[in-house]
């Protein structure tokens, strides 16, 4: 099952507007790009064309490690607006 | 004033609901906010929660709450690639040691209960700062409005952005916390009770030692729901930095352990969730209390990660910060020399001196993750192929090849360390 397909069954109520902010320019010097591979939800990904990068931020299951492990620390880390972001029914 | 309570508490998890809580029962006026849209709603654990703390602040909730399964088996699994050492303990004792529990049904109930003894719970509300005059903190502003209280609770969980707002911790570094992910899998009630040996009721918890995270600073678990199973792990932030890689990754690779596969087979995933843990241990743990304001449960780095051990802290951090509040109120003075007191409770109990006990553990294992959790994990699982091998080979010829082999495999040095972080450990328990 890939990491999409699991992402589908976690309940979202999703936000215009993104949570997570990030400053690209210090992204585009970022060597090894920690959030791309470290987050659980997949949200950071490089668009190496653009060099820019995309937000997944609707797939963000507010753990916080993106903002822990960056190195550049060019996270703006929120949580989501209160009847927004991920619910867990289980967890 | 408008909008002035007693005491507000951000963070509807279990340390700010026994908070809540403690506080309401001897007639205090408490605010309980909530992010989500209900308790629980944000939260993850691996799971299980411990009778005896939850029985203090809920003492009838193993007749009222909903709970899974009452936990009478522990295994621990050490895993290598494709073998696996386990050792399994069952208990026959009537009283519960522990029970699986659904946060999004349980801490659901809890919050409940706090409501029931007159908490004031507010949900689907962001509180984005504190309010700060002078030095001192008297309020929170959330998205709509401002909220005064003579006491501030700080329950709002490992990223606690409001304990780093006035400076009473540091940045947290990547090896002080792990990232927990974990998959919530039906596999239904009856296959559960056969493939884990279980009575109805009755469940098992697994922790798992080694591959997929050989050399590495992390565990897996499963825990038995009544018809669910979580499987789940937690590896240190800092190694998912340096061997670059994806947690969910990692998991996909335990699932398929050839020990873990029959386990989940079949079943049909509910939920995928992640958190983080906060396992800096006694070192990291931040100031937990300053004027008008005190820091409970994660936030306060309040976890015993060796003998999975959060909740119960905080609840009971919880409890302490409600009883503290409770002296502040009725004697007016909510100055940080007032609310020492919870410190004070704190270093008293079972919370400060099991985390001062375990003080060493994690800068130690950081060092000699390869040894303790790759060498001898291997070693075990070898010596047991060795053990129940037929091969037709004199036992005495292969007990003195294990044997030589502890002291050629590697340095002396290297064993010698070895042994060493190991009385330094003991020593750091027991002195």
């Amino acid at each position: 099952m890939s990491i999409d397909d699991k992402l589908f069954k976690v309940k979202y109520v999703c936000d215009s507007v993104s949570h997570l902010t990030n400053d690209n320019e210090k992204c585009k010097n970022c060597k090894t790009k920690v959030c791309t591979f470290i987050c659980p939800a997949k949200v950071w990904e490089w668009d190496e064309k653009n060099e820019k990068m995309i937000i997944n931020y609707e797939n963000c299951l507010e753990c916080g490690a993106c903002r822990i492990a960056c190195e550049k620390q060019c996270i703006d880390w929120n949580y989501p607006k209160g009847n927004k972001g991920v619910t867990f029914k289980q967890g | 004033m408008e909008n002035k309570t007693q005491v507000i508490i951000v963070g509807g998890g279990p340390a700010g609901i026994s908070a809540g809580i403690t506080l309401a029962r001897a007639g205090k006026e408490v605010i309980l906010i909530e992010r989500g849209n209900y308790s629980g709603s944000k939260n993850m654990f691996g799971g299980a929660i411990y009778t005896q703390p939850t029985k203090r602040i809920f003492p009838n909730f193993e007749i009222e709450a909903p709970l899974e399964r009452n936990n009478t088996k522990h295994k621990y699994m050490l895993l290598t690639q494709n073998e696996d050492t386990t050792i399994s303990h069952t208990e026959k004792s009537s009283i519960s040691n522990s029970y699986t529990v659904i946060r999004g049904k349980f801490d659901r109930w809890c919050a409940k209960e706090a409501q029931k003894a007159g908490v004031t719970l507010v949900t689907e509300t962001v509180v984005k700062e504190l309010i700060v005059k002078k030095g001192k903190v008297i309020g929170v502003k959330t998205e709509l409005e401002k909220y005064y209280a003579d006491i501030v609770i700080l329950a709002d969980g490992v990223n606690s952005l409001l304990a780093k707002q006035i400076g009473l911790r540091d940045t947290i570094e990547p090896q002080d916390v792990a990232l927990g992910v974990k998959e919530v899998i039906k596999i239904g009630e009856d296959k559960i009770n056969e493939r884990f040996n279980l009575n109805s009721g009755e469940g098992c918890i697994t922790e798992i030692i080694g591959y997929p995270m050989l050399s590495m600073l992390g565990l897996g678990y499963i825990y038995t729901n009544k018809d669910s199973i979580s499987i789940g792990l937690g590896i240190a932030l800092d190694e998912l930095k340096k061997h670059k890689l994806k947690p969910y990754e990692l998991l996909d690779k335990l699932k398929e352990h050839p020990s873990v596969a029959p386990l989940i087979k079949d079943g049909e995933l509910i939920e995928y969730s992640a958190h983080l843990i906060p396992e800096g241990g006694f070192n990291k743990v931040p100031k937990l209390y300053n004027d008008g304001v005190l820091v409970v449960g994660d936030a306060g780095m309040l976890v015993n990660n060796l003998h999975w051990e959060g909740t119960n802290l905080a609840m009971i951090s919880g409890e302490f910060a409600g009883e503290t509040a409770i002296h502040a109120l009725d004697r007016g003075d909510f100055s940080k020399e007032s609310l020492k007191l919870y410190n004070k409770k704190l270093e008293n109990s079972f919370i400060m001196k099991d985390l001062k006990s375990y003080a060493n553990l994690m800068p130690i294992m950081h060092e000699r993750s390869d040894s303790f959790m790759n060498y001898y994990l291997k070693k075990i699982n070898y010596f047991f192929n060795m053990f129940t091998a037929v091969e037709s080979v004199p036992k005495r010829d292969k007990f003195r090849d294990f044997i030589k082999s502890i002291f050629t495999d590697r340095s002396f040095s290297e064993l010698f360390k070895d042994a060493f972080s190991v009385l330094k450990v003991l020593w750091g328990i027991l002195k």
